[in-house]
């Protein structure tokens, strides 16, 4: 997910040409606050006149306490991005309200109520705690992220190359993700320039379950995807295990067996989602663009 | 004892001058080495005395360099000399002019220079010609062109005035100064030394001047005929930066990862390859990018041709390029490996690009990088006017090298803010789309019908491939189709193809 | 929508425009417009901004846009950010639905 500032037109412009599967309109934190009003025509604008092709979309409102937020979703909702995320989400009351205002913008411009997905990112030591309760208050919700900055301020502790301080963060929205059946989204890693930091980030985030991460600079995305894509070697294995279990099928036999061994429902589920990974990850086309 | 006329067959001899008459030995110079150096009648006081000695006439053909590009002042500073001096109605005929050269619109203006030949123009003085500050158009010519117009004696040169970084006292010229670090360095002289082969006089003007010989050199004493030493030949932060970076822009990175990514997947790329780079942000990465592939797949490039950057040297240090052929050194690591890097060898503009002499080095290129202002849906490539019509830029070696290269690949943005750059008709047709194979964009790849198997191999490594009508379309979709450009009907510039046919016209802007 | 002071949105960045915006007394926009893409784009950034004060409501205003090779509807978003902050207003209306 590209993080992209939602006053900045070039940007924003230009935000779909860098192969990242979504796109991510920012009105809260990179937007000063005298700018707020025209950062929201703008993104606006994009949404309803620009072409991103299959991209996912989504925005980044204020939070509604800041004050901004409802005037946010009046524009964003009608605009209608695939996802609105919600920053600063402490408990599983700031997704209800969200998702209230949201319905209630989604029966007065006659969108199918449901339609706007939501995400819902957890940036304080509370919102952690209550993770679970989060990442199941919504029907709507397609993920929980992590926003680190805020969270180790609230730590009152700082951002560690290694990424001691997030350790337990890390660990309670994955699992909350997990439980609740939707995506982990882990949070950003600022210092563009040590590419080697942010690839060992990426394989130790994507060790611990999470879906994804999110990209301040559009010259992380091809390091992101190199760790997310499937080796070839796991591919062969994946692609083997699903032809003995059709093999086992065709026999009418519910036992699969492969080199003696037999294969495990996980061991099933496991080859099935790295070969869909690898679908998704394989070639970029001029539509995709 | 002999008789001469009675000789067998010596009136049929050539080359030979009578029988040998000891009055015809000159006296000998007794003077020390050292001494004779010193009072060299090649070096003359100042650039007046020069110009006097060498003959110049009005309407003669001078000739310049653009080995000292923005930093250059020995341009402007010979032009002040030779207008004060009183002459008219000269024809400039320069390898390349830029921004810095400004002044000459005055120059113009006073009837000076009535006629000028260049590779390019920039700035004020591309500005105003756009406007009609001459009758005579412009005339336009790739490096190779301009080679082979010198060589075939179409473009006679009068008088070359050719700045050198250093020269000794008989008029061994070079690009750098092997006796100090100081001063100014520009490495090869290739255009330089062309001028100096062919103009019938020939004068260098240096701020070094060194003892002889001044080896190796760029320009040997034999082809000239005098030296002028002046403070300075010009600006070295203008000459050259100490080192081309490597753009951060994520725009042209991404340009460049695609690039690299059909240069693999092209045929092209195996051991003992050939390449040419420019020196735009998108074509270095191209160079950083190939790199990494070449060690991981372990192949070697045989040589890398043109302008030449510190990438280059670089890779050829490092023993994954062989040999260095370098026309011009676009940065001082590049210049620096001219003087010390015994497989770097400098070559003429002749031997670089010229399609009338017995060989030239384009030929010889597997791919080659390009940039463009414009690409048309013919594939026709613009390099010479701005978007707003306006000449802003060189042809250089763009035609010569997409003609020579198996593979020409054309790397730009899709847009450049808000103008297309890929459109239905360039405003100035500098390299005809028959010679262009492929166009790398940030939107997509697109490859010439008539490369098919281009194309398959693509399609095969999964790059995301196109069409130039989809390109099109999708800027005009982002851009809006823009309104054409207005001009009136006067020329003012004339486009050369390589061959010296006449390929397209420049206009004057309307205001 | 009445214009009561100026409203200014946009930066001079490439690929933006700033719109000023100013109050009016008689009927009708007087607009003034710097463009870097003058000649090629210059008719079609002025009929964006005309549109869009129409759509406003705005019949009376100094407009005045520099541009750097802004996309129509950066064009729109400037317009309509400096329109609302010169009516001292914040009565937004998105109408426009994505299909």
């Amino acid at each position: 997910m590209l993080f992209v500032p939602g006053n900045n037109p070039g940007m924003i412009r230009d935000a779909h040409i860098y192969g990242s599967d979504s796109i991510m309109f920012d009105l809260e934190d990179s937007v000063a606050i005298t700018e707020k009003d025209a950062a929201r025509f703008l993104v606006y604008n994009a949404l309803t006149k620009l072409h991103y092709g299959k991209k996912e979309l989504v925005v980044r409102i204020n939070d509604l306490s800041s004050g901004l937020g409802i005037a946010d979703l009046e524009a964003i909702v009608r605009a209608q991005p695939d996802v609105i995320r919600l920053p600063k989400t402490d408990s599983a009351k700031d997704v209800i309200e969200c998702e209230r205002e949201i319905e209630r913008i989604e029966r007065e411009a006659g969108i199918p109520v449901g339609k706007t997905g939501m995400m819902a990112a957890i940036e304080s030591a509370n919102g952690v705690l209550n993770a679970k309760e989060i990442a199941f208050a919504s029907k709507r919700l397609i993920g929980i992220a992590l926003g680190a900055e805020d969270y180790v301020t609230d730590l009152k502790t700082t951002r560690s190359p290694e990424g001691i301080e997030l350790m337990f963060a890390r660990g309670m929205i994955v699992n909350a993700a997990k439980a609740a059946g939707i995506m982990a989204l882990d949070t950003v890693y600022s210092d563009v320039n040590n590419e080697e930091g942010f690839v060992a980030e990426a394989t130790m985030i994507r060790k611990m379950g999470f879906d994804g991460k999110s990209v301040i600079n559009p010259r992380q995305i091809a390091p992101l995807h190199a760790v997310f894509t499937p080796s070839e070697k796991d591919l062969t294995k994946a692609r083997a295990i699903m032809d003995a279990i059709a093999e086992a099928n065709a026999r009418g036999s519910g036992v699969a067996s492969l080199k003696g061994k037999m294969i495990d429902k996980p061991v099933v589920a496991r080859a099935q989602y790295l070969l869909e990974m690898a679908e998704r990850a394989k070639t970029i086309t001029v539509e995709e663009i | 004892m002999f008789d001469f006329d009675s000789i067998p067959h010596i009136k049929e001899v050539s080359a030979c001058h009578g029988a040998y008459k000891e009055e015809n030995i000159a006296e000998k110079n007794l003077t020390s080495f050292d001494e004779r150096q010193q009072t060299s009648k090649k070096v003359l006081p100042s650039l007046e005395e020069a110009i006097k000695r060498v003959g110049l006439k009005d309407g003669m053909t001078i000739s310049f360099h653009h080995h000292f590009r923005n930093g250059d002042y020995v341009i402007n500073m010979v032009m002040d000399v030779i207008a004060k001096m009183g002459f008219k109605h000269l024809t400039l005929a320069a390898s390349s002019l830029t921004d810095c050269h400004w002044p000459l619109i005055d120059h113009i203006k006073n009837g000076v220079i009535d006629h000028i030949e260049t590779s390019g123009l920039r700035g004020k003085l591309g500005d105003a010609v756009s406007h009609g500050l001459m009758d005579f158009p412009v005339i336009f010519r790739s490096h190779g062109g301009r080679a082979a117009a010198i060589e075939t004696g179409e473009l006679h040169i009068d008088v070359a005035f050719l700045g050198a970084p250093s020269c000794d006292p008989y008029g061994n010229a070079n690009g750098y100064n092997r006796d100090s670090e100081e001063g100014s360095c520009c490495g090869s002289l290739g255009y330089a030394k062309l001028d100096a082969l062919y103009a019938d006089k020939c004068i260098i003007i240096t701020d070094h001047l060194v003892s002889f010989p001044n080896t190796p050199f760029g320009i040997p004493e034999s082809q000239v005929d005098y030296v002028v030493k002046v403070d300075n030949i010009g600006d070295p932060n203008g000459i050259m930066s100490g080192a081309t970076r490597y753009t951060k822009n994520p725009k042209e990175l991404l340009i460049a990862q695609y690039a690299t990514n059909a240069i693999v997947a092209s045929g092209y790329f195996k051991d003992n390859f050939s390449m040419q780079m420019g020196s735009g942000g998108a074509s270095l990465a191209v160079a950083r990018y190939l790199r990494e592939k070449m060690v991981e797949q372990d192949i070697k490039c045989r040589f890398a041709l043109g302008g030449i950057t510190g990438q280059i040297v670089q890779m050829h240090e490092e023993g994954l390029v062989k040999k260095i052929l370098d026309v011009q050194s676009f940065d001082l690591i590049a210049a620096n490996s001219v003087k010390n890097n015994r497989f770097h060898q400098q070559i003429d503009a002749s031997y670089y690009a010229s399609y009338v002499n017995k060989g030239a080095a384009v030929n010889q290129l597997d791919f080659v990088i390009l940039s463009a202002l414009e690409v048309d849906t013919d594939f026709n490539v613009n390099v010479m006017t701005g978007s707003d019509g306006v000449i802003r830029g060189a042809v250089g070696g763009h035609p010569d090298t997409a003609a020579g290269a198996s593979m020409t690949i054309v790397v730009c943005p899709l847009l450049r803010g808000r103008i297309p750059t890929i459109c239905s008709k360039v405003n100035t047709i500098c390299t005809p789309g028959k010679t262009v194979d492929v166009v790398v964009t940030d939107q997509g790849i697109a490859v010439n019908p008539a490369r098919p198997e281009l194309y398959e191999r693509f399609v095969a490594a999964g790059l995301p491939v196109t069409t130039i009508e989809k390109l099109r379309d999708r800027a005009e979709r982002i851009a809006g189709t823009p309104e054409p450009i207005q001009y009136t009907d006067k020329i003012v510039g004339v486009l050369m193809y390589r061959d010296n046919s006449v390929i397209d016209v420049i206009r004057q802007v309307k205001d | 929508m009445d214009i009561k002071k100026t409203g200014v949105a946009g930066t001079m960045e490439s690929s933006d425009i700033i719109v000023r915006i100013e109050p009016k007394e008689t009927e009708g926009i007087e607009l003034e417009l710097e463009s870097a893409v003058m000649q090629q784009y210059g008719k079609q950034i002025e009929r964006v901004i005309r549109e869009t004060l129409g759509e406003l409501g705005v019949t009376r205003a100094y407009v005045n846009a520099v541009d750097k090779g802004a996309l129509d509807c950066t064009v729109a978003a400037r317009t309509s950010a400096a329109a609302y902050r010169a009516a001292e207003s914040s009565d937004y209306v998105w109408k426009e639905v994505r299909i």
